[in-house]
């Protein structure tokens, strides 16, 4: 994995000092460059065939946590990627920068299209085989989701947004509808919920109510306009939209229909003690986050800002999102982009001024069930317990400094 | 009218139909020219049956419980083989579990060989990967209160085989026997005190072991689309 390019290679050692976004007024305030023949790129067969970016873009994933804990793990291992949402724009995730969550470590099936199969079996009235050149065949359907991990959780030692919220990212899937492949096996009334496993090392495994299967999952083989990339399940990946990200079996190559929750491989890391964090441990909250300015990032000057961020809910679409600039004393309605899609990544605008006072941005999430997103002093009080137990989705305040700089602002 | 079409290949419309129908729906004479006919569970209108059984489809649309069936007939059936090669997902029930046995002694054993002390530590413990042993002199005897170790917080005794046959061990998952993994079980529940040492781990006791956190873990919520996580939650 990773581009091992010589040219990339070259410029990263070199200093990457441009990082996009706003360091870029760091430079020269000049007329800027004029095309001239020195500066062109040089064409090659790979620019014709597949493309790639700018080389003054640098915008990376990174391992996640970023404190060594515990990705790498004890093995040296990576298990968690994140996106760089501090250079976002748009709703959509870039197929390359989309978080990448494992069970054991960036261990990636080769997986061969020709040869995978899916199979459905277990209660079904007739248990079916499919090939990737079968589904293509089915009725499909394409929608943007996002997928976003149980452990997305902020902390005060994280100094970016792609520390405290990268493990989340969404992209626009096109696969097969699971309810379509469920209704050509038939199903028995004693099928109440699905077990999802897929090729990789573990086969890690989940229990997913039948209710959901049929409502919305969706067997995905096309991501953002092209097959599914390898580490994001290609060639085939069961999204179950809304749900935590493990659900999200990749590589998927069984759907097996059930009679109880199967308490497999997965689901031991969904045990819990107390109700109310089971009942937290299925559907992603409310959540939304300003990715401009975060922290991190460098204020030029008191002026004119266009606060940007991302809201999403796991239970529908985003319905709402306030923003306050005044550390949560005010909050205004944002702008949400466009059509905001269920369980999809919504991008939210706002337009401020900033005096240049030291002040804290914050952003609010309601969803189209009316669910809010708390912040973290409510997430504690109604569990009694420090921090945010069960998964996080509290409010993240970032702080801007009299000097331009931002700050994560939790304690 | 005679419907020209690739054999499987359903047009639009058919979704609107109910998806199977009674025998005497079925067309008399098979369409010489479509294998489709020689399947009788296709829907009834790609076949020229005729008007009437057009008709009375039509009056059963809306509600009628029809046992369903394929729309598309996409797909290849699995031989019982197929399946029972894949289907490596085991119930509480066990109904899954393959043949074999182990015993703690056994699976002492292959616990040595099989590398597994060189991660969990040669007790169950003080390795680089989780801790497999219940912590000692812990007052209580509530599952939750001796640390996220897999024979003692899987409810039923059949995630721990499920997860050994799974996961383990790392990077050779896949290579145990079913009588290696029915062994490391058992010893995994032995040095907890879950099983004595003469227990004996197969297909049929395995189920039937009672685990300590059998009934001490919160159900989850019965899920509905629409649904919030939690009413009241936060605030």
């Amino acid at each position: 994995m990773g581009s091992t390019r010589p040219d990339r290679r070259r410029f990263l050692k070199g200093g990457a000092a441009l990082a996009s976004g706003l360091t870029v007024g760091a430079v020269e305030p000049a007329l800027g460059q004029l095309p001239e023949p020195s500066t062109f790129i040089k064409g090659s067969d790979e620019m014709v065939a597949y493309g790639e970016r700018s080389r003054f873009v640098t915008s990376v994933r990174i391992a996640h946590p970023p404190d060594n804990r515990p990705s790498p793990d004890e093995f040296g291992l990576v298990f968690h990627v994140a996106s760089p949402l501090q250079d976002s724009v748009g709703m959509i995730t870039p197929s390359s920068l989309h978080f990448v969550g494992t069970t054991r470590g960036s261990f990636v099936p080769e997986i061969d299209p020709r040869e995978h199969r899916l199979m459905i079996h277990g209660l079904v009235d007739r248990p079916l085989t499919f090939t990737m050149e079968d589904l293509r065949r089915l009725p499909s359907v394409t929608r943007p989701h996002f997928i976003e991990c149980a452990g997305n959780r902020s902390s005060p030692r994280h100094t970016t947004v792609q520390e405290t919220h990268g493990m989340t990212s969404c992209a626009e899937w096109t696969g097969v509808l699971l309810s379509t492949l469920l209704k050509e096996t038939g199903v028995k009334d004693a099928g109440k919920w699905i077990v999802a496993e897929g090729v990789e090392e573990v086969k890690g495994a989940s229990s997913i109510p039948m209710e959901k299967a049929m409502d919305d999952c969706l067997v995905a083989y096309g991501m953002n306009g092209e097959a599914v990339r390898p580490q994001n399940g290609f060639p085939l990946r069961l999204l179950v939209p809304g749900f935590e990200g493990i659900f999200n079996s990749k590589y998927l190559r069984r759907v097996k229909v059930v009679d109880r929750y199967y308490m497999t491989y997965n689901d031991y890391g969904h045990l819990n003690r107390e109700p109310e964090r089971a009942a937290l441990g299925y559907q992603i909250g409310p959540k939304s986050v300003i990715t401009f300015p975060s922290a991190g990032q460098q204020l030029p000057g008191r002026g004119f800002y266009e606060i940007s961020g991302l809201a999403w809910s796991g239970g529908g679409a985003v319905g709402k999102v306030e923003v306050s600039t005044d550390g949560g004393r005010r909050w205004m309605d944002a702008e949400i982009q466009g059509t905001a899609h269920r369980m999809a990544h919504t991008r939210f605008r706002y337009q401020w001024n900033w005096d240049g006072q030291q002040t804290e941005l914050l952003s609010r999430c309601t969803d189209e069930l009316g669910q809010v997103q708390p912040t973290r002093a409510q997430v504690a009080e109604f569990f009694n317990a420090p921090g945010v137990p069960g998964q996080d989705n509290s409010i993240q305040p970032w702080r801007i400094a009299s000097d331009g700089s931002v700050h994560n602002a939790i304690t | 009218m005679r419907l020209l079409r690739f054999p499987g290949e359903a047009p639009a419309w058919t979704a609107l139909l109910p998806r199977s129908q009674p025998a005497w729906l079925l067309p008399r004479r098979a369409w010489p020219t479509e294998r489709l006919a020689r399947k009788p569970s296709r829907v009834a209108c790609l076949q020229p049956a005729g008007f009437f059984g057009v008709l009375a489809m039509l009056m059963l649309v809306g509600g009628t419980a029809l046992a369903q069936g394929p729309t598309y007939g996409i797909g290849t059936t699995p031989t019982e083989e197929n399946i029972r090669a894949w289907d490596i997902s085991i119930s509480p029930t066990g109904e899954e579990l393959p043949p074999g046995r182990g015993t703690p002694e056994e699976g002492a054993l292959v616990y040595r060989q099989k590398g597994c002390a060189g991660c969990h530590g040669r007790e169950g413990k003080d390795g680089r990967a989780p801790r497999l042993v219940k912590r000692e002199a812990e007052p209580s005897t509530d599952p939750w209160d001796l640390g996220r170790i897999l024979p003692i917080r899987a409810p039923y005794a059949t995630l721990v085989w499920d997860y050994i046959n799974r996961g383990m061990p790392l990077n050779r998952e896949g290579t145990l026997t079913a009588d290696e993994v029915y062994a490391l079980t058992a010893y995994l529940l032995f040095i907890n005190d879950v099983i004595p040492d003469d227990a004996v781990m197969d297909a049929k006791s395995l189920p039937k072991i009672e685990m300590p956190n059998r009934d001490a873990w919160a159900p989850l919520p019965d899920w509905k689309p629409g649904m919030p996580r939690l009413q009241g939650y936060p605030y």
